[in-house]
């Protein structure tokens, strides 16, 4: 088969809605697409792991407490299933964290956001994962199938994520009047960071076509932040929030909410690396993956002298 | 893609059985530095919500696979042998429990 | 009897609560990330632990205070864990041998305990037994890798060994609330559960290429609320919330 065949025969293979595997013919544009997104994904899993974890401390009930660090677990743990995604490319976990932190590799610049108070908590749960999963439902039919397999366990594990933010929200917003006033000061400083996640408009956004067209995407950014702004506006209103958009009204005619421009200056900003937590984040990571270093060395020298046989205590 | 040092351990591939007398199934990979160590992770990773009732884990390097462009060979011969199928035969008129 | 049963509650009940925090803090701090995953699971079994003990407990105390209220509005000095889980994750060592430590001790303590003339209690143990099995080969593997892993493993697996080891001693003090109840037949003595203990600890530490700490001072004091400085610190930071909105619910 010539070149152009491949190329030709690859783009039906995936338009007849087949999926991609490890060990297929793909195009190297294709291989870098894929390891570039899956990997800011598994960097934005981990990376999210520490603005609530900033919380697990002070959590204010045991209930809490154990829901959160489950939740964070479950972060760790789709943040490893979506590493292995992006092993089977031909990258190491160790070349991944290199370049994560080398800067060469993005995570999502919403967890550059602090958070201030519990109903933070309540916020990421309720707008970040509601985001998130958003995007990850239409990402179960990617056409790499490692990555699909991934995005439908991590799905499936989210369900609850979404709701126990909620309910912390609810909890607070119909509480006292200084709970009240966190959940407000939450949603003020998360709305709009969240909206941001889908990233820029499809015209403004350089990927996203060749991302589609090898159906690695399956829907632009506009679409998904309008499927997520018309299921969470009322949402708010159940429970008595603002949204912090004075521009936001229902279309009768398109069936949707219209918002006020968003702040791509920021956005980009926060993505070059000048967020409130950005630096904060990454030294943390970085600080923890150099302090584990002695603990693998040990691990990997014991197995190097006991591989045949397992630990037995 | 060149693979340079490997600070996180070794890959496992991990399998689940969802009850007993099912087959085990791939539920995905792990990193571990050793057999102990790998089926722990691979419970704490896989078996979190009561997701299993068995579960092996397999280095990786040991799989053997067929790989993309032997597939024709391995797999199309047998398109043609459906005399291996019950379905192929005829069974007369008022013939039971066959 | 019933005060004797609160207060064995709360000391079964604080000491996974307070190491459960312990092992919270650790999230997003792990070695790798499969490790990280791991201590979370361990985090979990215990904060688990700590609620059906304290809900009992509070049951027991029949004062309408709930398990929150026990674990969020009790003072230092009102403390009942031993001093070994409120010591702080100074390294990946510390945090295995503390583990370690409790992994045996749990293990003899909840095994002995599903025979409690206290069915809650006995059911409890019956429960916990088994998660502290899997803990156990998790602490327990770890000391035998990094006793064996390189010269630093050994070396920090040495230092924490020996730091920690003082506050063992205090496991297996037997006072008159044990007494009391133990003639009951609702739970051992902590004295009976010593020489499988060390046994326990010696095989493992053989394994591991440790020797005891030749030493005989032993720290005392959580029983009474007499705590380290550690506790303080932590509980100021675990009662934030509770402290500073009283009254609010979360």
């Amino acid at each position: 088969m010539n070149s152009d065949n491949r190329f030709e025969a690859f783009q039906q293979y995936i338009d007849s809605e087949e999926k991609i595997e490890p060990k297929d013919w793909m195009p190297d544009e294709y291989r870098l697409h894929n390891i570039r997104q899956i990997s800011q994904h598994a960097h934005s899993e981990v990376i999210g792991m520490q603005p609530e974890g900033n919380w697990i401390t002070r959590a204010p009930s045991l209930r809490a407490k154990k829901i959160l660090l489950a939740k964070i677990q479950d972060e760790g743990g789709h943040g490893l299933y979506l590493y292995s995604a992006a092993e089977t490319l031909g990258i190491t976990r160790d070349e991944l964290i290199e370049q994560l932190h080398s800067g060469k590799a993005k995570y999502s610049s919403v967890f550059n956001y602090p958070t201030l108070n519990w109903a933070d908590i309540g916020a990421i749960g309720w707008l970040v994962d509601g985001a998130a999963v958003t995007n990850q439902l239409s990402l179960r039919r990617t056409s790499y199938g490692p990555y699909s397999r991934a995005m439908m366990r991590i799905c499936n594990e989210e369900s609850f994520h979404q709701r126990q933010g909620y309910e912390i929200m609810a909890k607070m917003a119909t509480g006292t009047p200084e709970q009240h006033a966190m959940a407000q000061s939450a949603i003020d400083r998360w709305w709009w960071p969240a909206l941001m996640m889908f990233g820029p408009h499809d015209n403004d956004s350089p990927r996203t076509s060749n991302g589609l067209r090898w159906k690695i995407k399956r829907a632009g950014n506009d679409e998904l932040r309008q499927r997520f702004i018309d299921k969470t506006v009322p949402q708010a209103e159940v429970i008595g929030l603002k949204i912090p958009d004075p521009r936001l009204r229902w279309n009768e005619e398109t069936q949707h909410y219209e918002i006020g421009p968003i702040n791509w200056d920021e956005f980009h900003r926060v993505v070059r690396g000048e967020g409130p937590c950005n630096s904060q984040r990454m030294a943390h990571h970085k600080h923890w993956h150099a302090e584990g270093a002695w603990v693998r060395e040990a691990a990997a020298a014991y197995a190097a002298r006991h591989n045949t046989n397992p630990v037995r205590v | 893609m060149p693979h340079t040092t490997n600070t996180q351990g070794p890959l496992w591939e991990v399998f689940t059985q969802k009850k007993s007398g099912q087959p085990f199934t791939h539920a995905g990979s792990v990193h571990a530095f050793d057999k102990e160590m790998a089926i722990e992770n691979a419970r704490d990773l896989y078996t979190r919500r009561g997701e299993a009732t068995g579960l092996w884990v397999v280095p990786a390097e040991a799989i053997v696979a067929v790989q993309p462009d032997e597939a024709a060979p391995f797999f199309d011969p047998s398109d043609d042998k459906i005399y291996r199928y019950p379905t192929f035969y005829e069974v007369p008129e008022g013939a039971k429990n066959i | 009897m019933q005060n004797a049963l609160f207060q064995y509650l709360l000391r079964l009940g604080d000491t996974n609560l307070i190491l459960s925090h312990r092992l919270a803090e650790l999230c997003s701090r792990g070695p790798f990330l499969e490790e990280d995953i791991a201590l979370t699971n361990i985090a979990l079994d215990h904060i688990g632990q700590a609620e059906a003990l304290l809900k009992y407990a509070s049951e027991v105390e029949g004062r309408s205070r709930t398990e929150d209220d026990l674990a969020y509005l009790r003072n230092e000095t009102d403390f009942r864990n031993c001093l070994l889980v409120e010591q702080p994750n100074t390294d990946f060592a510390y945090v295995i041998v503390r583990q370690f430590f409790i992994d045996v001790w749990q293990g003899l303590l909840y095994n002995a305990l599903k025979n409690s003339k206290d069915e809650t209690l006995a059911a409890m143990a019956t429960r916990f037994a088994k998660e502290t099995a899997y803990h156990y080969r998790h602490s327990g593997s770890w000391m035998v890798r990094l006793g064996q892993g390189t010269d630093e493993s050994r070396a920090r697996l040495e230092r924490a060994f020996r730091d920690l080891w003082h506050y063992t001693g205090e496991l297996f003090e037997t006072d008159a609330t044990e007494e009391k109840l133990s003639a009951a037949g609702i739970v051992p003595t902590s004295d009976a559960l010593y020489p499988e203990w060390i046994a326990q600890i010696n095989r493992v530490a053989g394994e591991a290429g440790l020797r005891l700490p030749a030493t005989d001072y032993m720290a005392s004091g959580g029983r009474v609320g007499m705590h380290t400085e550690h506790l303080g610190h932590l509980l100021a930071e675990m009662q934030y919330l509770q402290r500073a909105y009283p009254g609010a619910k979360w």
